[in-house]
């Protein structure tokens, strides 16, 4: 159990594991022109119950399929639970077309969590890229509801244009605060947009994060993670504070289909969180 | 009399210069301020100096004909702005304007090629600085063509 911290928190699977509970759409909400997100309720009282930051769930719509997808709400509001997905194929597009009061089958929490112990008195760098934020805001809507339990908190996000960054209202609220630091990018923008422009790794330098007391948490692309991994440990961070989240085709959730194997894991079970110095091989192996 | 030579001598750009290519350097520099919109440099015009930016934001633009101006890279505080004084022709090729109030060190570029041709070490410690510089630019730069955000669910 090398690639995960001692903390995480780990899905046990449940008996009925295989079996969807019922779950009815609450709210719909646009984020950006090809990604939303839903606030889904258990239908019949029955729910997934608790879940930990970077867990994902696996949701079921009627007669398309299942897809994993991450949980980005607030962990402490488990009743409440939304997810924020990205019109990607024939499942994530059946989902986008759900509205308040339609069913939706849900599997979960699954997978491994961030490493929220581990961080407790340190400082703490989120680095998201595009759609990877919303596996991440449950760890930072936490770590700021505890905000008392760390150092320095950093928030570093990048998307491609203006109108591609998620959660914009409460970027802005974040970025308003005096006790954490926002930086944010997008690859290209119009001369009426005010913030940083280039890619994430470039808000790295701007960050006074201490980083041989920092726990990293870096997700998006794995080509965004493989070279902001690169550059946090050329700063002085120790591979085995830094993790990533992991994205591959998962199926079951549990690791018994094997449609997520990567190296000697399987991304849904010993993920989809890793520490960074167990999978850093793997992330060079052009086969895998 | 107040010198930049404190603030120049603490930035990571110029940290661990022998004190006597820092002084070549502060008889370079000079304070500067530039109100949002105003531009610090346009696209063709000789590029004479580079900037380090103490507080504020700027904008690298290009313009796309029939498009308009377009953001391709900011700049902020602490960071190091504009090596084209160090190539010839000298000219700048993009233009940089500033997105909100900027204070920055201004480097003069005629007057520190002159040193650089003077004393080839001071020259060599300039240039291993900016090839740092460059490449990290070019990384990032290279990262932004990939298109790195495009596929996570």
């Amino acid at each position: 159990m090398e690639h995960v911290a001692e903390h995480q928190v780990r899905a046990h699977a449940p008996a009925n594991t295989m079996r969807p509970l019922s779950y009815r759409v609450r709210q719909y909400r646009a984020e950006t022109e090809d990604t939303f997100s839903i606030m889904i309720e258990p239908e019949d009282g029955q729910s997934i119950g608790r879940f930990a930051p970077g867990q994902f769930n696996m949701l079921y719509a009627h007669g398309a399929g299942e897809s994993a997808i991450s949980i980005s709400s607030d962990p402490r509001h488990p009743r409440e639970l939304w997810h924020t997905i990205r019109r990607a194929g024939i499942v994530t597009n059946a989902i986008g077309r759900l509205r308040k009061g339609d069913w939706i089958g849900v599997r979960g929490p699954y997978g491994a969590s961030w490493p929220m112990h581990e961080a407790q008195g340190k400082d703490v760098l989120i680095v998201a890229g595009g759609i990877g934020l919303a596996p991440l805001r449950p760890a930072l809507l936490q770590i700021l509801a505890e905000r008392h339990k760390y150092e320095g908190i950093f928030l570093l996000y990048g998307a491609r244009t203006p109108d591609d960054l998620l959660f914009r209202r409460q970027l802005e609220q974040w970025r308003g605060r005096l006790d954490a630091h926002v930086g944010v990018t997008v690859d290209r923008a119009p001369t009426t947009w005010r913030g940083e422009v280039g890619v994430v790794t470039t808000l790295i330098p701007l960050a006074p994060f201490n980083p041989l007391r920092t726990v990293a948490m870096i997700c998006g692309p794995e080509l965004m993670m493989r070279f902001t991994a690169r550059d946090l440990i050329d700063d002085g961070v120790p591979m085995d504070q830094i993790y990533i989240s992991m994205e591959r085709n998962m199926k079951c959730g549990i690791g018994f289909c094997g449609h997520c194997q990567w190296g000697r894991y399987f991304v849904c079970k010993d993920g989809p969180v890793f520490r960074y110095d167990s999978v850093q091989a793997l992330m060079g192996i052009r086969e895998l | 009399m107040e010198t930049l030579e404190p603030i120049l001598a603490e930035h990571p750009f110029l940290k661990g210069l022998p004190d006597h290519y820092l002084e070549m350097v502060v008889g370079c520099a000079s304070n500067v301020v530039f109100e949002p919109d105003q531009f610090l440099f346009r696209d063709g015009q000789e590029a004479d100096s580079f900037y380090i930016i103490r507080k504020g934001r700027v904008a690298l633009e290009i313009f796309i004909p029939g498009a308009g101006p377009l953001a391709i890279d900011t700049y902020s505080d602490g960071e190091v702005l504009g090596w084209s004084w160090l190539v010839p022709p000298y000219h700048w090729h993009y233009d940089a304007r500033a997105s909100e109030q900027v204070r920055a060190i201004s480097l003069d570029g005629r007057c520190l090629r002159g040193k650089c041709e003077q004393d080839m070490g001071f020259g060599y410690e300039l240039l291993k600085r900016f090839a740092h510089l460059m490449e990290r630019r070019l990384h990032a730069t290279r990262l932004q063509l990939l298109d790195v955000y495009g596929t996570r669910r």
